[in-house]
């Protein structure tokens, strides 16, 4: 950890807050904007394109407009809790990102101050961004109960459980990080993938099961279950109106980004430049590491929305089966590999090349098993079909001969009425 | 020691608070106030893995579940003041302060010294001494308690457990139960109609209407039915009863709610 850290002067920790907090809010317009345009041309739309270039003030137009609408506070409502709700939700998604690195040590331009371009950092860094977010959580269970609505509180426990059961998940995927870099502070993870190379190649299982879990915890599409508007309606912001409603929002989508963020600088080598660029002289000094860091972070932004327009919505009870069956069971297995895989590269009984050697043997061996020809079970013969099969009409599979018409019987018409 | 005295103030009117608020959540939502301030008074006495870790266990995960319990078991109801046992109030109050007496005495005759030892025990970072110590002195302790809460956990399981006793029904078994059903008694197998269909509004307490202007029992949930608080979804009486109904909850001109005085068009802004 760079000694700059908690010794900076009050001003400059001052701008770079402030900072923070425009290149967020920057960055969720623009994600909105960015969101709506991909899906469209997902689905063969073009997506807003009138205001601005490219149509990119059209979240600005609607933020505006979201805020000016008129604010309702339900009959029902807890109006102190309804009120404090959305605060709550907002800002410990704007705290999480006090120790994401966004490049190196630069100077501040027309001074001489040279300042790391991170808030802040401490030895427990990433334990800090659970440990925020998981009151962010109390914002969207506050928010559910205060309404004093059904759909709300249903849309808020649910919320709830699915955001404390993947943070589970995520959490044991990173402590595998922990592991290999030796550092939970987020500016020494950064400095280890640069000695060791990006952790999502030698922790690739951790990396897929984080990348499951900040879907779940960022309740999105496939996982968006507290917003199902099939079965909740908007789940626990459903009485929510204009500018708590939009606080809502921004909270859910700076949280997208928050995860996007941390998952650049634990399993993407954070600011550093990727192998290519990093050859070149001066790509990791100066202010051009915080391209690489958005650019990375915006792929997984755009991970997250392909996702939203290619998968539809999982069940609830799947959902957390899968969570607490599948991920957790996993990654813990995964974490005592690797901690006995370090052990013994420590001791010295065990070849990094050697594990590098078996571990390409198996992927090769899963290869050729997948081109081998699958071995055709024998065809069952069709039974002949029943049109009438135990009392109810059949109707025919595609490409077969309907039946021949005959009078239903009476009696077994559809009389939903008595 | 400025943070000790901004978070001590707030601390103890949050911790008297917890003891006072009449509503349960309230009380919940105000402990939550004291761990987050008892987790920033860890990080203030550089124990920075001590502050992450009461926030994520005891703020990220108790709480929530006692929130949830709350929340899930009426929380409306603010707690009865009658006394369950008798006399358990006085008796309270007199041990309370005994407690209260006896802090006060021990407290008043300690003395603190300047700290010793913390820079040798965070020579390697606060995390590598916590971890130093959890794994090599007292490894026994730590897993001994681990080992009791995992009791502890699974004991919760098994009392909570069912046996299940029939095999669970798939959705094909429900699928072919109710084709079955339509066989034998006409049931329709599809989903039931949505309420307020043709109706003058789709809240879930107006039945839809069938063509001839009757309304349809089967679109309003069964619950509703026996409460007795489905409306009726005519038209005629329905702009009446809304007003009567706003009349005898009073307040009409708050916000958010119906205004009186106005058309029909500004109940279909609700």
């Amino acid at each position: 950890m760079s000694e700059f850290f908690g010794n900076e002067p009050w001003w400059v920790v001052l701008i770079k807050a402030l900072l923070i907090f425009v290149v967020l809010v920057v960055f969720t317009l623009f994600n909105i904007w960015f969101e709506r345009r991909v899906v469209a041309r997902m689905q063969h739309r073009v997506g807003p394109n009138v205001w601005g270039p490219f149509g990119l003030l059209q979240s600005l137009a609607d933020g505006v407009k979201l805020a000016l609408k008129e604010e309702i506070f339900p009959k029902n409502a807890h109006k102190v809790v309804y009120f404090l709700a959305p605060v709550i939700a907002t800002v410990p998604a704007f705290l999480a990102w006090a120790v994401i690195p966004f490049g190196p040590e630069v100077t501040i331009p027309f001074t001489d101050t040279q300042t790391p371009l991170q808030l802040t950092d401490m030895p427990v860094a990433v334990l800090y961004i659970l440990a925020v977010t998981s009151i962010g959580v109390y914002g969207i269970v506050l928010g559910g109960w205060a309404s004093g609505s059904t759909y709300a509180l249903l849309g808020g426990v649910r919320s709830s459980a699915q955001m404390i059961s993947y943070e589970v998940a995520m959490g044991l995927s990173l402590v595998t990080v922990f592991i290999y870099a030796g550092s939970m502070s987020t500016s020494e993870i950064v400095a280890a993938q640069a000695e060791d190379g990006w952790f999502a190649l030698p922790l690739l299982p951790s990396f897929i099961i984080y990348m499951i879990a900040m879907v779940g915890e960022t309740n999105r599409a496939p996982f968006d279950l507290p917003e199902a508007e099939g079965e909740l309606v908007g789940g626990f912001h459903t009485e929510y109106s204009s500018l708590k409603f939009a606080l809502f929002f921004l909270a859910e989508y700076i949280n997208m980004v928050t995860v996007s963020a941390l998952a650049t600088t634990m399993f993407l080598g954070g600011w550093r430049a990727p192998w290519g660029i990093s050859q070149i002289e001066g790509a990791n000094e100066g202010y051009w590491p915080v391209l690489w860091f958005l650019g990375k972070t915006l792929l997984f932004i755009f991970v997250f929305i392909w996702l939203r327009g290619s998968l539809p919505r999982m069940r609830y009870d799947q959902f957390m089966k899968f969570g607490w069956k599948v991920l957790i069971p996993v990654s813990l297995a995964w974490i005592v590999v690797v901690c006995v895989m370090r052990r013994l590269i420590t001791d010295g009984d065990l070849d990094p090349t050697m594990i590098l050697i078996v571990a390409g043997v198996v992927v090769a061996a899963l290869l050729v098993v997948q081109f081998l020809p699958e071995r055709r079970a024998p065809e069952e013969p069709e039974p002949s079909r029943d049109a009438f099969a135990g009392g109810f009409p059949v109707p025919p599979m595609p490409g077969e001969q309907p039946p021949t018409t005959t009078a239903v019987p009476a009696g077994t018409r559809g009389e939903k009425e008595d | 020691m400025t943070a000790f005295w901004l978070l001590a103030p707030i601390m103890v009117l949050a911790a008297l608070g917890v003891v006072l608020a009449r509503k349960a959540v309230h009380s919940a939502l105000l402990l939550a106030v004291v761990m987050i301030c008892l987790a920033m008074m860890y990080a203030m006495q550089d124990a920075p893995f001590l502050f992450a870790v009461q926030i994520i266990v005891y703020t990220g995960a108790i709480m929530m579940l006692f929130l949830f319990v709350l929340m899930l078991v009426g929380v409306d109801k603010t707690d009865s003041l009658v006394e369950t046992i008798r006399g358990q109030r006085l008796v309270a109050v007199g041990v309370g302060v005994l407690f209260g007496f006896l802090l006060v005495t021990v407290v008043a005759q300690t003395t603190v010294g300047p700290v010793i030892g913390l820079g040798e025990a965070n020579a390697d970072g606060n995390v590598h001494g916590l971890a130093r110590l959890l794994f090599n002195r007292y490894v026994f302790a730590f897993e001994a308690t681990s080992a009791l809460l995992i009791t502890a956990a699974l004991g919760a399981m098994v009392l909570a457990h069912r046996e299940r006793l029939e095999p669970k029904r798939s959705q094909r078994d429900l699928a072919l139960e109710r084709m079955q059903r339509y066989a034998e008694h006409g049931e329709h197998p599809g989903n039931l109609p949505t309420p307020g269909v043709y109706a003058r509004h789709n809240a879930v307490d107006v039945p839809a209407l069938l063509p001839d202007g009757s309304p349809a029992e089967s679109s309003t949930s069964k619950t509703l039915r026996e409460r007795g608080v489905v409306r009726e979804g005519a038209f005629q009486n329905d702009v009446a009863v809304t007003l009567r109904k706003l009349e005898a909850d009073g307040s009409p001109r708050e916000r958010g709610v119906i205004e009186t005085g106005r058309s029909n068009g500004a109940e279909e802004d609700q």
